[in-house]
């Protein structure tokens, strides 16, 4: 059974990594997944899903997975932006939890974009 | 194509976290019968009554990137379809309604799906603001998940914190399974 008491307890044994994490708001990470319509029936949930366990199983907490709504390419969702600090922005699209995995371990943890998920990848494939 | 109810839930809860709403209540209700009545209400921007008629046809929207907006009518579908029932009430400054009722005894009724995560993602995306309540309930008993009551017990830590989300899923788990068992996947 799930309590509040629980709860307290996570406050109690996050709250030391929290003050130490206030020093350093440059480390931040941004994962911002489509949430449209467009996106959710294409199976963003899950994908924003993974973005959130897969980082709190790494204990990743400059992490911070939010969404956005349709940003006009809808047959490349589920899409999602990650931005590290001091990086270019990449877009990924046609996402799935497996391929979060890897964007995880590849991009969010050791700096490296996978560009094979990218959307520079996916569009020149299309379009050449 | 959206695949299940929870994901129509997702998906209109979007809409009030763009219409700038603070507190999003989301109820479930299971007859004995069989009816599924759902209800979603934000203190948002609302729309005045021409936008709210608009918003219920896939030619209305307020996107500027094209010309459809599919949400609020595929949910309208999908209801209608097992003989169910979906009403949109707006005003203006004020906040949104929908109150959907979907037949689980009819063939072409969606699963309910995922509700764990749909709370989860909306509220762990949105660690601030809107605030979340959900309501459940069926023959088999109730239950009900308060943002603003886990926010005073995390008294400063956010609902965005790995063990929060991973506290926030089994306890939905738990909490709503029981209840919709049967018509869950």
């Amino acid at each position: 059974m799930k309590t509040l008491a629980e709860l307290e307890k996570i406050r109690k044994d996050t709250l030391d990594r929290i003050n130490l994490r206030k020093e350093d708001k440059d480390d931040a990470i941004r994962v911002v997944v489509g949430m449209a319509t467009c996106g959710i029936a294409a199976g963003a949930r899950p994908v924003m899903m993974a973005f959130m366990e897969e980082a709190g199983r790494r204990n990743l907490s400059q992490v911070h997975v939010t969404q956005t709504g349709c940003i006009g390419m809808c047959r490349l969702e589920p899409m999602a932006d990650v931005l590290l600090p001091g990086q270019e922005k990449v877009t990924y699209v046609h996402l799935n939890p497996d391929k979060v995995r890897r964007i995880v371990a590849e991009h969010l943890v050791n700096g490296q974009p996978v560009t094979e998920f990218t959307i520079g990848t996916a569009e020149g494939k299309t379009n050449g | 194509m959206i695949w299940d109810i929870s994901l129509h839930l997702m998906d209109l809860a979007q809409n009030s976290i763009t219409a700038g709403a603070t507190l999003v209540e989301i109820s479930i209700r299971l007859s004995s019968e069989g009816m599924l009545a759902i209800t979603l209400t934000d203190n948002g921007s609302g729309m005045d009554e021409a936008m709210a008629d608009k918003a219920l046809s896939p030619f209305g929207t307020t996107r500027t990137t094209r010309k459809v907006g599919l949400g609020i009518p595929l949910a309208k579908q999908n209801a209608e379809l097992t003989g169910g029932t979906f009403h949109l009430t707006s005003s203006h400054q004020q906040g949104t309604r929908i109150d959907m009722t979907f037949d689980t005894r009819s063939i072409d009724c969606l699963p309910l799906g995922d509700i764990p995560q749909t709370m989860v993602t909306l509220i762990a995306s949105n660690p601030v603001s809107p605030d979340f309540v959900l309501a459940c309930a069926s023959p088999l008993g109730e239950s009900s998940l308060d943002t603003r009551v886990l926010k005073q017990a995390l008294d400063g830590v956010m609902l965005s914190e790995p063990e929060v989300i991973s506290w926030m899923k089994d306890a939905l788990t738990e909490e709503t399974q029981p209840l919709f068992g049967g018509i869950l996947q």
